[in-house]
């Protein structure tokens, strides 16, 4: 009996691998028909700024926008670094690039600094009411924007820094601070205890374990976060266009208003090199940093 | 004041100050109080920057301000104002849409994806590198982009009518009532594959034990995703709702990227109207006033959060 039970079920087996085999490679197909089709789209707009950034003003015009271009023409490129017209100066989108860098460096240190400091304060050390700090902390990442742009406004103004690199780089960090501190506590609160019991014993104190200790086991966290911070601010466009004044202006405000300004024909082929710039760094940050890119970005969202 | 005193090692001082060690440094603060002081300055910070501001803003909105901040209570005033203001309904209404869309299609791809992925393919690290390349880019850069390519007079509808499809129409760009959609089809390319890097992140945390057992019960790999493993991942799915809703109600620079709140003001959000009103038309207490809708939104959104997580964790 147990021979025909086997032999049944092997009879029923087989047939159902046979069927599973012959409806997985149509499943398989499907799988990756829709893979390649989904990364066509994410593709898409990425391929036609830069095929549309090496044509020519009358190719562009006369032909369609998914033709490749007849040559490699940089000329555009060029023009949107240096020459390009933003408003009424011509100085191409290399101010804008500088302008972002000089925003960039403070706030991204500063910030970094700052939020792993709190961090390893609220997960190293006995602070009374730690939980509910990090909770009003955290509440903080919520509120948009708009909520605290005017009294932020007029705050600064009254400090005397309104419309300066200081006031947006003191923006930054404050809208910076609740995620990585975040990130930087959950990060710490994994160190094992005795390490800094055994600093304390020897007499050091709060900040030199800090920097002696704690800082250097970091990198990851660092890394995690000042990519985060980097990206966050690089792409920033209503802060800097609120607070950093008409000279500091980043790249991504001096995009928009290249864009928009129209003297005669508008020449998307400069437009398009002036966005594929702007978007360079943090895509090369990206491309490069992959894994900790993606760690960052999870992480900021699930601790969040 | 004798010359060839030696480095004095002061002698304890009858009644000398507190916290005062013979042989060491004087006066060494705590290490644990010294924590808490380095704590101060971020945390003076944030309650002025986060809540101190938040309250200012609330209050104004309860003002007669306009141009300036005036502190004459006005009750209700600048929110019936904003009531009868056809742009404002706009707006709200346009955020939920968007919202509504933006969540929902954002979700569904990004899952679709991590679930395509999980399927041990070739080159997956490839392709997960094209998923999520677009977080990195500005949403003003995103805008721009798909600007450009559903542009009727440029893009899409230009190139299929070049084809010979002269009567091709894909103008929602400049249609009043589809240009809303424009702004979902550049948002869900720029957000769907965060969610697939979270959602796949949570797929390669299930117990194989579980994919075990699905095998051995014969259950198909369709149903097993619908019934089992989804289901698992509820608190990582709503995470990205979250986050996604987050990113709705922040939404300025995608509209000024894309429409500019147009064609008229028919793709305006919330966000861009308070902007437009703090800066350019300089009303704050209507600008105020929208600012404390939004964060009403926003703290029902969390509430609604929080009670999830509440009935998540009572069984």
């Amino acid at each position: 009996m147990t021979a025909t039970v086997t032999s049944r079920a092997a009879l029923t087996l087989s047939s159902r691998t046979a069927k599973r085999r012959s409806s997985n490679v149509v499943g398989r197909i499907g799988l990756y028909l829709f893979l390649v089709g989904a990364a066509l789209f994410f593709a898409l707009p990425l391929i036609i700024m830069i095929s549309t950034s090496l044509k020519t003003v009358d190719e562009i015009r006369l032909g369609s926008i998914f033709l490749p271009p007849r040559s490699l023409d940089t000329s555009a490129w060029a023009k949107a670094w240096s020459s390009a017209c933003i408003g009424r100066s011509c100085g191409g989108i290399r101010g804008g690039f500088w302008n972002s860098v000089r925003i960039m460096v403070p706030s991204s240190v500063l910030s970094v600094l700052l939020s792993a400091l709190n961090g390893y304060a609220l997960s190293l050390w006995r602070i009374r009411h730690a939980g509910a700090l990090l909770s009003a902390l955290t509440v903080g990442a919520f509120i948009p924007y708009q909520v605290l742009i005017y009294p932020l406004v007029r705050l600064s103004s009254d400090i005397g820094i309104y419309s300066s690199i200081s006031a947006i780089v003191m923006v930054h960090v404050l809208f910076g601070l609740p995620i990585l501190t975040l990130i930087f506590r959950n990060f710490y609160l994994s160190l094992p205890e005795e390490l800094i019991k055994a600093a304390r014993v020897d007499g050091a104190g709060f900040f030199r374990i800090f920097f002696r200790i704690v800082l250097p086991m970091s990198t990851n966290v660092v890394i995690v976060t000042l990519i985060l911070s980097v990206t966050g601010v690089w792409n920033d466009y209503l802060l800097s266009l609120v607070f950093a004044g008409r000279d500091n202006l980043p790249m991504t405000v001096e995009l928009a208003s290249l864009v928009s300004t129209r003297i005669g024909v508008p020449e998307y082929n400069v437009n398009m090199a002036a966005t594929i710039i702007t978007a360079l760094p943090p895509l090369l940050l990206y491309v490069v940093s992959g894994r900790y890119f993606v760690r960052g970005v999870t992480d900021g969202a699930v601790k969040g | 004041m004798l010359a060839s005193s030696a480095p004095a090692t002061k002698p304890a001082e009858a009644g000398s100050a507190p916290g005062f060690r013979p042989g060491r440094r004087h006066r060494t603060i705590p290490a644990a109080a010294m924590a808490r002081l380095a704590l101060v300055p971020s945390i003076l910070f944030c309650a002025i920057g986060f809540y101190g501001a938040m309250l200012w803003t609330v209050v104004i909105s309860f003002t007669t301000s306009s141009i300036i901040p005036r502190y004459t209570f006005a009750g209700l005033a600048q929110y019936a104002d904003l009531f009868g203001m056809d742009r404002w309904h706009t707006a709200y209404t346009n955020m939920f849409l968007f919202g509504s869309l933006y969540i929902a299609c954002s979700l569904a791809f990004g899952v679709l994806l991590a679930v395509a992925l999980d399927q041990g393919v070739k080159g997956r690290g490839l392709l997960q590198t094209v998923f999520l390349y677009p977080i990195a880019l500005s949403f003003i850069v995103t805008g721009l982009a798909w600007q450009w390519l559903l542009n009727p007079t440029t893009g899409l509808q230009n190139y299929v009518r070049g084809l010979g499809f002269q009567s091709f129409a894909f103008d929602w760009l400049s249609s009043p009532n589809r240009a809303i959609y424009t702004l979902v089809v550049a948002g869900v390319w720029h957000a769907a594959g965060l969610v697939m890097a979270i959602v796949y992140a949570g797929l390669g945390s299930i117990d194989h034990e579980i994919w075990r057992a699905g095998r051995v019960d014969g259950i198909p790999r369709t149903k097993m995703y619908l019934r089992v493993i989804l289901p698992m991942l509820k608190p990582v799915i709503v995470v990205c709702v979250v986050l996604l809703a987050m990113d709705v109600v922040k939404s300025y620079e995608l509209v000024v990227a894309m429409t500019g709140g147009g064609p008229g003001y028919s793709t305006d959000l919330p966000a861009k109207f308070v902007v437009d009103n703090l800066f350019t038309r300089t009303n704050i207490g209507l600008a105020s006033a929208a600012a404390t809708l939004m964060l009403a939104s926003v703290v029902m959104l969390l509430m609604a959060f929080g009670w999830f997580q509440k009935r998540r964790a009572t069984p």
